[in-house]
């Protein structure tokens, strides 16, 4: 328990920051902090396929962008759709391709499991660029903007972020609950050892199964956000790009720690907006995304643990100084074995 | 006198890969409160036999009964929540939980209950107070916080066993539990398979044969897939089949 104290204050620190910072940032710090905590409710989405399951989902942003499409396309052009209906639509909906997807992608397992995961993902992606349903390349705007009476209007950027927070720590605090449930345990043991699981008695399929289905749903809810947030969704949502920043996030902040998603979301984002600073580079900002793989490349090489890390790192945890209730924080190394 | 309770028995069991067939209709029965014991070289089909004993391979022709049920189109977790524990060759603990998790993650199996995701897996009594029997009963009460990892290969081997007792099951399949064991270690797990003994029925792989003739009450010899002697340890010992075919001897 002692432990886990400093891991609990500094969620709850960096949670009681974003409550504060809008009282602090200008409206382009409120922006982007929503766009991040948007990205980082998606990065949790895939922290508990990959990083609490050890299933490397290469679409999760197929899920991303029907959350997306469905908040515009249920949305009706005469008033305001109810965030009370259309968010559990949108994250029904999303939950509902990632039953389909997981179906069937989870007869397979490593690289085919990846490829068939990103193929899904592309079907999503091509359904919407070359059909009239999604706009094609264009996209769709969102006319109005959903709320639930006078007290939640989304089209105000404050109350936008602060939705957009309480998603956030309701989705954090969900996966901590799942982390230390038996499901959570059970998923824990099968990210280390399958064979062992189905051994000891456990159906393993069924617990997949579900957790790619919860972890679509959380993915519509952050695509919910986003084209709540921006008004506007397009394919590009749904490419496997997106799919690849998402992965990039959770290792760069460290696999099989919520936080390490939170962590991730944030440093690669303002690793983003630095590499892209004209002020900063000048002419060289336009060739932002060398510098930016270049540092994930030196992150990923110099801490193995990712950011998440880095405190073990420094202060050299000594292995055998286990303090119990590892199974759910246990972090996934390349050997596919869990380290503390 | 009783005739013995048998709790697995697998019948006319074969297996086939193309042209290749690695286990050739082999018969075995497992009895409550005895140690049955399968040998041979390897390539045998010793694994072959448990990993369809346990469900985990898909025989080509045969049937696996389970506590007089006939389980033969059972999944290997079906099975497993019916009363059969297997350990494997290698060690599959979880090598960054305690002692405790791994066992209470085993126990678990028979309490899934996997929709309660608000409750806290350590909260339930019933996987934990399995738990700590198994450890006991595999003598690692005294490092129930130990994270696997860490235990000697003697006491990973005790977790190994541990763990199938978590589930409490009927049946152990042990497939080579002594491996990479020194004297004293190999010691131990002799005393422990000879307690559980008592409770459950115990088919047992293993190639240390001073080990398998010590502990084992009934022995099956395999050759290439094929069985060619079943009985006690003293008729296997006198079997001129095993004797050429096994141990060597013209």
């Amino acid at each position: 328990m002692r432990a886990q104290l400093p891991k609990f204050l500094f969620v709850l620190v960096s949670f009681a920051a974003l409550a504060v910072f809008p009282h602090v940032a200008g409206n382009f710090g409120v922006d982007l902090a929503t766009k991040i905590m948007i990205f980082a409710v998606l990065a949790l989405s895939l922290e508990l396929l990959v990083g609490k399951t050890g299933l490397v989902c290469f679409g999760q942003a197929a899920f991303f962008g029907i959350g997306a499409y469905a908040t515009v396309l249920l949305s009706p052009s005469d008033g305001p759709a109810s965030v009370a209906t259309l968010l559990p639509l949108c994250v029904l909906l999303a939950a509902a391709y990632a039953l389909v997807v997981g179906a069937l992608s989870l007869r397979t397992k490593g690289v085919y499991f990846i490829m068939v995961t990103l193929a899904f993902a592309q079907m999503a992606y091509y359904v919407v660029h070359d059909t009239p349903l999604g706009g094609g390349t264009d996209g769709i705007y969102l006319m109005m903007k959903p709320a639930l009476g006078d007290w939640l209007d989304l089209d105000k950027p404050l109350v936008m972020y602060r939705f957009t927070l309480a998603c956030l720590l309701g989705t954090f605090v969900f996966l901590a609950l799942l982390g230390r449930s038996k499901f959570g345990h059970a998923l824990a043991g099968i990210r280390v050892n399958e064979q062992r699981m189905r051994a000891t008695g456990f159906s393993t399929y069924p617990y997949k199964l579900a957790a790619f289905v919860v972890s679509g749903g959380i993915a519509g809810l952050a695509g919910f956000l986003f084209a709540v947030k921006d008004g506007f969704v397009n394919p590009e949502m749904m490419s496997w790009h997106i799919s690849g920043e998402v992965l990039i996030i959770i290792i760069l902040g460290g696999l099989g720690h919520l936080r390490g998603a939170l962590i991730g979301a944030f440093a690669f984002a303002l690793l983003q907006e630095f590499f892209r600073s004209e002020a900063i580079f000048g002419e060289f900002a336009k060739h932002w995304h060398l510098g930016l793989g270049l540092t994930i490349i030196a992150s990923v090489a110099l801490l193995p643990r990712g950011l998440v890390g880095i405190p073990a790192q420094l202060f050299g945890r000594k292995p055998g100084t286990h303090s119990g209730g590892a199974l759910a924080q246990a972090t996934p190394t390349k050997a596919g074995h869990a380290q503390p | 006198m009783h005739s013995p309770e048998i709790l697995l028995r697998g019948t006319g069991i074969s297996r086939r890969w193309g042209g290749l067939t690695a286990l050739d209709n082999v018969s075995i029965d497992v009895a409550r409160g005895s140690v049955h014991a399968v040998i041979g070289t390897n390539g045998a089909g010793k694994s072959t036999l448990v990993n369809i004993l346990s469900g985990e391979l898909e025989a080509s022709a045969g049937s696996v009964h389970l506590l007089g049920q006939d389980v033969s189109r059972w999944s290997q977790p079906r099975r497993a929540r019916a009363g059969l524990g297997r350990s494997y060759q290698r060690n599959t603990i979880y090598p960054s939980f305690s002692v405790l998790e791994n066992c209470r993650l085993a126990a678990q199996a028979m309490h899934q209950q996997p929709w309660a995701w608000w409750q806290s897996a350590s909260a339930c009594t019933k996987s934990m107070q399995a738990a700590q029997d198994a450890a006991a009963q595999a003598g690692l009460q005294d490092l129930l916080e130990r994270e696997a990892g860490l235990l000697s290969h003697g006491q990973k081997r005790q977790l190994e066993i541990a763990m199938c007792l978590a589930t409490r099951p009927s049946v152990l399949l042990l497939d080579e539990p002594l491996a990479g064991m020194g004297a004293e270690e190999t010691d131990r797990m002799l005393e422990l398979l000879t307690a559980l003994k008592a409770r459950h029925a115990m088919l047992l792989i293993e190639h240390d044969m001073d080990a398998v003739f010590r502990v084992a009450d009934v022995i099956t010899v395999l050759v290439n897939g094929q069985l060619i002697a079943c009985g006690s340890p003293e008729a296997v010992r006198n079997s001129p089949e095993v004797r050429v075919a096994y141990l060597g001897e013209h």
